[in-house]
Formats: structure tokens, C-alpha cells, sequence
């Protein structure tokens, strides 16, 4: 088992180089604004653009480049300046972290909550109409666009625009440190947005999958014995069920932590998925490039963590 | 049809009472293709410390009935009504509450997979501990020492550790024992054994028997073993009921069934068996045809669409089950009679060919047709195959059959046929 997580997380390194260079290769490749020039300013005169240019260290080949970026990383773990304000990387990445995470976490923590109960009831009264009616839901909210929802919920339930006045709109967000209130009140709609989608996914998963479960043999083995019905589901068919769901879950929240665009952007939080957006808008590759590198390695430690998780739930992966 | 068994010599125990005793239990499930009828109108009884073999093919609704007996087959889709006599108390009336306390407890079951009948993320002594833990308050360490015996007991070597290990962790056989331990975990009255042996190797297989009759004399255990094999209830069961398509046709103690069969399928289930003492060259002849669908069934005797010895009024008299001459507790559903059977069941024994023998079948007396099941249609039953769980699955003519079951005693036969070359024609086709 060690030596495979051992072997994980080399790989893991090994692709998020690979991911790196590919960043770097679109961003010289493709067309871009000339970051010399954006950050010297209009009327700047060519020796000034010459000099960032060679401040910056775009003078270099691109090889030449990416290592000393590559070397930076990994020997100072410095992430590099941004191109238009000259502010370190990884504390701009620090910033705006918190409101990522709040977000993120918040919102899986919703999911769960609405998406394991209804599934396990939908399952257990399959064909009801109670199961009709949650799976009817659901598929409504698996097809809403989270940017169509979160403008939706906006135009309802925010105090400055929405019909009623009942939650604070976009762009108020506050740090948790700031005011735990406001900042709790602040995000109760991006939450729901961001998690209504998975709730309904993760239901209809788990719905799908205790099904199956409730079908197996060990599961008329359990009822065989005499347990009640209550710890047959939950001990005995949740038991195998919620495998595939954790490994759904695990990958959701690593992809999230890398920044949830859409709904950082619908409600103005400033969190990674904003830094991301804002520094390409700005051509400002050292905060893209970090930005990029931040959400593959959640993603390869979301990966890592689900193998290890799943090795838990069912011994026979351990073993084989 | 209870008579023949109740009045039975040596059907009684000191206190008159069989252990088990079912009376015309029927369960039939409402699927979207019609009712299924699994099972129709059974009765036996089991003495306590006995052993009962319930023989047929797939969809015969050996294990509906066993099944029933734990109250497994309750759903909104089942209906089910009889009465299942155990210990004085009807399971059929039982409320779920107090048909828990007997689940596990005083009646308990194995399962033809043990690999899919235990659950594979716990260990074999958590799901021991559990059985315990569900029926007395026993301390966790004190369920743990006893699960490793109960390990012990069924001839599991070094229990200690085993229990500590996952079902995949086990060998097939073992697998079977770790079940068997986890039945007896609460010293059952009646076990329920549902084809233990059709997922193990032959060598295996004779082991879990010999083990089961083991653990029956030392533990006076009563058992109900369900299987499609007439040669493993052979050794070990005291009495048999042959089922088809949900009825018994034969029932009667083994010595009868081996000796005086009766009833046309069973001679076909005898035939089937590979016997060690019989010439190599010998075929093994598979029942014609195939299980009837049990939604629209077939006219008169259900039997009679693949029966060799079928007369014209077969189709229309549903025959009961009387019990044979000189007999008390030797029955049969057959409408043939019993001196043409005799003969018929001679001429199988010498090895006289077949048409010979389906001349003596035609040349005998019909039973009278009532008029009553004279103005009924007959019917050879639709072309639709209900598995054991009540699934049914609709099939086009000609194509090949969905079966329910990965272990299938029909394609088993069909294969084996292949191999002999022999080309299978019911007498339906031809």
C-alpha cells in the first residue's frame, strides 16, 4: 500500500510538470497580448518595453523560460509576479483561497446532506410516488445551468435586485474571520446554487446504486438472519452503495477547490476561479499558469485520496 | 393432499406435532406480464431432527416455497396464503416483528453462492458476531469466541485467524462452511439449505454434505435441502418431494423414490443422474423440453407437454396427488395408472428402448374426462420462462432463452446432450 501511494504521488509531480508545459506552450503558442507591453502603459517608448521585457525575462527562449520557472517552483517555491501588478503569485493564490474553500466545502457539505438522504429514500421506496417526485426534482436540477441558476436566484431572493429581499446579492462577500455572519449569510445562495446540481446527481447515483445493492444476495442473506429492516439498508446495502458516490464526491471537491468559475463570477466572490478568469482577461500568465498548477494538484490529491479512501471501504481492493 | 404425510407411521414425534408442517401454501407474484403462479398449493411436514429433500428444475418453485418459509417472498407484489405450521405458530399470519425473532433464530438458511451470500466488505466473524448479536445479548468478545468454534465446528482450520478475514479471502468451500456457521450460530430448529453444493466442485460438494449430515446427528438439527439433483438428497434426506411447476408430483421417503418412482419426471430427474456404477457407454438422458411458463400454464397435467407417455385426455384432467398403492406416505400426481407405471418404470430400469415403452403408455386405458374439463381449452402453456425470483422474461420465438440464474440445470443438460450428440426433441415438436 505505501509503495503504490509512494508510486501515486511521483506520478502526481511527473503530471503536474506535464501540465505546466502544456499550460506554457498554449499561452506562447496561442495569441496573446504582449505582457511587456500591457505592463509598461500607453506612450510607453520601445527601450521601456525592451527593458520589462527583459525584467520579466520573455527575452529568454521559451525553454529557457520554463525551466527557470520550473526551477523557481521547486528550489523557492516561488510561483512567480504577476505581469500587471508586480504581486507575488502564490500570496494572491493565498488570498484568495479562503473564499474558494468556503464556497467549495459549504456547498459539498449541502449536497451531501440533500443528495444521501433522498437517494437512500428513493431507493428504499422505489417506484413510490415519493421517488417519482424527488427523481422528477432532481433531473430539473441536473439540467439547470449553474450561471442561468445563480443569475435566477439572484433576481428572487437577493436584498438589492431580487423580487424578495431575503438574502444578501452578489459582491458581498466578507472573510469568515472578518464576520462570521456575513459571511455565513453572504454565501448561503452561492452554496445552494453551486450545490444543487450534485445533490440531484449524487441522489440519482446513490439511488442507482443501493438499488442494485438491495438486489444482491447478502442482502436476503442480512434479512435471513432476523436483522430489522433499518440495519439491513444502512449496514448491509448503504454499506456497498456509497462506494461509487465517495468517488465522485472526492473528484467534485477537488475540481471545485480548484476554483468554481461560473459561480465566483455570478456572484462577484472573490476566489480562485475569479484570479483564474481575471488573469487570462489580463494575459497575465504567471497567475494563470499558477492558478492552473493549484487546481491539477487538488485534482491529483483528490485522485490519491479517493484510491485510499476506496482501499478502505472494500477489502478486496486492498488486496488485489 | 396433507393426508397422506400426517397419517404417516413414524410421522409423529413425542408430542404429535411435526416440526414444520405446510399446508396448501400458494405464492404468486403480479408482474407486469401477468400472475405468476410460483408456487401452487404444496403441503408437506418435516419431523423434527429430519431431513426433507425438495427436488426439481429451475422456476419449480423449490426455493419460492423455501423461501416463503422465512418469509422472504413478502412484498406488495407477492400473495401468499396456506398456512407454514412451525412449532405450533402459522409464519404465513406472523407479523414482521415476531417473524424476525424466528429468522435467523429458530429457522435459519444457506444460500446456493456463498460468495454473493456473504457480505464482501465485513469479515466473516463481524457477520457471525452480527448473527449472534441479532438474537441474544451476548458480549461482543464472547460472540467472537464463539464464532471462531462455530468456525471450528464446521471444519474451518485455524478459526482464530480465519475470522479475521474477508469472505474473498476464503476458499468456495470454506465459503459454504463460513455460511453454514453463521446459520447454526443460534442453534436452529430447521435449517434450509438452498442448492449448497450447485456452485462448488464435485469434491467440495461431497464434503458440505457429508458435513451437513454431521452437523444434523450432532446437533439434531432438522433439514430442508432444495436442490435439482436427486443424487445429493440421495445419501442424505429421509424424505423427498419431486416439484413441477409449483405443485409436488411426487413425494415419498428416498428408498421409494429410488426404488418404486412414480411419477414420469421423476423417472426423467433419475435418468439424468451420472452414476459411477453404471457403464461408461450409458447415456445420460435429459428431460425433453423445457420448465413450463408458470403464468399460463398448461392445460390438465402440467406435466404433459413433456411427458413421453401423454395420452389426449392428460391434456384436460389435472391429475391430484393420491397416494400409490400399499402406501402410505408414497404419493403421486399422475394420471397414468399405476400398473402401466410399474411396467413403463420396469421397462426404464432394463433398459428397453423408448418406444416400447410409450406403446404400453398408449396402449393402457384413459382417464375419464369431466365434463366440466371437457368445454375447457387445452393449452401447452406460452412461451414465456418465469425465474425463480418471479422475473420473466418475454422471449420471440426461436431465440435463445434469458435465464435469471448464472447456474441453469437445464443448459447443463442441454450441453451434456451435446456432447452425446443427441438430437432434443420434446414431444411437443415432433
Amino acid at each position: 500500500m505505501a509503495t503504490y501511494i509512494v508510486r501515486r504521488i511521483l506520478w502526481g509531480i511527473a503530471l503536474l510538470i506535464l501540465v505546466s508545459a502544456i499550460t506554457f506552450v498554449f499561452f506562447n503558442v496561442f495569441p496573446s497580448a504582449d505582457p511587456a507591453q500591457l505592463r509598461a502603459g500607453r506612450n510607453a517608448s520601445p527601450q521601456i518595453i525592451a527593458y520589462i521585457r527583459h525584467e520579466l525575462g520573455l527575452d529568454k527562449s521559451l525553454p529557457v523560460q520554463f525551466w527557470v520557472y520550473m526551477k523557481n517552483i521547486f528550489l523557492h517555491f516561488n510561483f512567480g509576479y504577476s505581469f500587471y501588478t508586480g504581486a507575488s503569485v502564490l500570496s494572491l493564490i493565498t488570498n484568495r483561497l479562503p473564499a474558494t474553500l468556503s464556497l467549495a466545502v459549504g456547498a459539498a457539505v449541502i449536497w451531501l446532506a440533500m443528495g444521501i438522504p433522498v437517494g437512500i429514500l428513493s431507493a428504499v421506496r422505489s417506484g413510490s410516488f415519493l421517488d417519482r417526485t424527488a427523481m422528477g426534482i432532481a433531473l430539473v436540477f441536473v439540467s439547470m445551468p449553474v450561471f442561468w441558476l445563480g443569475l435566477v436566484v439572484l433576481f428572487l431572493f437577493a436584498d438589492d435586485i431580487g423580487r424578495f429581499h431575503v438574502f444578501p446579492g452578489a459582491n458581498t462577500y466578507v472573510g469568515l474571520t472578518v464576520s462570521p455572519w456575513h459571511w455565513f449569510t453572504s454565501l448561503i445562495m452561492p452554496w445552494f446554487v453551486l450545490a444543487a446540481t450534485s445533490a440531484a446527481v449524487y441522489s440519482r447515483v446513490l439511488r442507482g446504486s443501493l438499488i442494485e445493492a438491495m438486489g444482491e444476495d447478502y442482502i436476503r442473506t442480512a434479512r435471513a438472519k432476523g436483522l430489522r429492516e433499518r440495519r439491513v439498508i444502512f449496514r448491509h446495502g448503504v454499506r456497498s452503495a456509497i462506494t461509487p458516490v465517495v468517488t465522485i464526491f472526492g473528484l467534485d471537491l477537488g475540481a471545485l477547490l480548484g476554483g468554481a468559475v461560473i459561480t465566483e463570477t455570478v456572484f462577484n466572490i472573490p476566489g480562485i476561479g475569479r484570479l483564474n478568469l481575471d488573469a487570462i482577461n489580463h494575459s497575465d500568465f504567471p497567475i494563470v499558469q499558477g492558478t492552473v498548477i493549484l487546481a491539477t494538484l487538488f485534482i491529483v490529491v483528490a485522485n490519491i485520496v479517493v484510491d485510499i479512501a476506496y482501499a478502505y471501504l472494500d477489502p478486496r481492493v486492498r488486496y488485489s | 393432499m396433507t393426508t397422506a404425510t400426517e397419517t404417516a407411521e413414524g410421522a409423529v414425534d413425542s408430542v404429535g406435532q411435526p416440526l414444520l408442517s405446510v399446508e396448501d401454501l400458494r405464492v404468486s407474484f403480479h408482474t407486469d406480464d401477468g400472475i405468476v403462479h410460483a408456487v401452487d398449493g404444496i403441503s408437506y411436514a418435516l419431523q423434527a431432527g429430519k431431513t426433507l429433500g425438495i427436488v426439481g428444475e429451475s422456476g419449480s418453485g423449490k426455493t419460492v416455497s423455501s423461501l416463503t418459509t422465512l418469509g422472504l417472498t413478502r412484498s406488495k407484489r407477492s400473495r401468499i396464503s396456506g398456512r407454514i405450521m412451525f412449532q405450533g405458530e402459522d409464519i404465513v399470519a406472523m407479523d414482521d416483528s415476531h417473524l424476525r425473532r424466528v429468522r435467523g433464530n429458530d429457522v435459519s438458511m444457506i444460500f446456493q453462492d456463498p460468495l454473493s451470500a456473504l457480505h464482501p466488505f465485513y469479515k466473516v466473524g463481524v457477520q457471525l458476531v452480527e448473527a449472534m448479536q441479532v438474537h441474544r445479548s451476548i458480549s461482543k468478545s464472547a460472540a467472537r469466541r464463539r464464532s471462531a468454534e462455530l468456525l471450528e465446528l464446521v471444519g474451518i482450520p485455524d478459526p482464530k485467524r480465519r475470522v479475521d478475514q474477508y469472505p474473498h479471502e476464503f476458499s468456495g468451500g470454506m465459503r459454504q462452511r463460513a455460511m453454514i456457521a453463521m446459520a447454526l450460530a443460534n442453534e436452529p430448529k430447521l435449517l434450509i439449505a438452498d442448492e449448497p453444493t450447485t456452485a462448488l466442485d464435485v469434491t467440495v460438494q461431497a464434503q458440505i454434505l457429508a458435513l451437513l449430515q454431521d452437523l444434523q446427528q450432532r446437533l439434531g438439527t432438522a433439514i430442508i435441502i432444495i436442490t435439482h439433483d436427486l443424487g445429493v438428497v440421495a445419501e442424505i434426506a429421509d424424505d423427498i418431494c419431486v416439484m413441477y411447476a409449483g405443485r409436488i408430483v411426487e413425494r415419498g421417503s428416498t428408498e421409494d423414490i429410488f426404488n418404486a418412482p412414480q411419477h414420469p419426471y421423476t423417472w426423467g430427474l433419475l435418468s439424468s443422474i451420472p452414476r459411477l456404477d453404471s457403464p461408461r457407454d450409458e447415456e445420460l438422458v435429459p428431460i425433453s423440453g423445457r420448465p413450463p411458463s408458470l403464468i399460463n400454464r398448461p392445460s390438465g397435467c402440467h406435466f404433459h407437454p413433456r411427458c413421453p407417455y401423454v395420452r389426449d385426455a392428460h391434456r384436460r384432467v389435472d391429475p391430484k396427488l393420491t397416494p400409490v398403492d400399499g402406501s402410505s406416505e408414497h404419493a403421486v400426481a399422475c394420471s397414468l395408472e399405476s400398473s402401466v407405471r410399474a411396467r413403463i418404470w420396469d421397462g426404464i430400469r432394463t433398459g428397453r428402448d423408448a418406444e416400447s415403452l410409450v406403446r404400453i403408455a398408449a396402449a393402457s386405458p384413459e382417464p375419464e374426462v369431466p365434463a366440466a374439463a371437457l368445454e375447457a381449452p387445452e393449452s401447452e402453456g406460452t412461451d414465456i420462462e418465469p425465474s425463480e425470483e418471479g422475473v420473466v422474461e418475454s422471449e420471440r420465438h426461436g431465440e435463445q432463452h434469458l435465464f435469471t440464474q448464472p447456474v441453469d440445470e437445464v443448459d447443463h443438460r442441454l450441453e451434456r446432450n451435446e456432447h452425446t450428440g443427441e438430437v432434443i426433441t420434446g414431444p411437443e415438436d415432433t
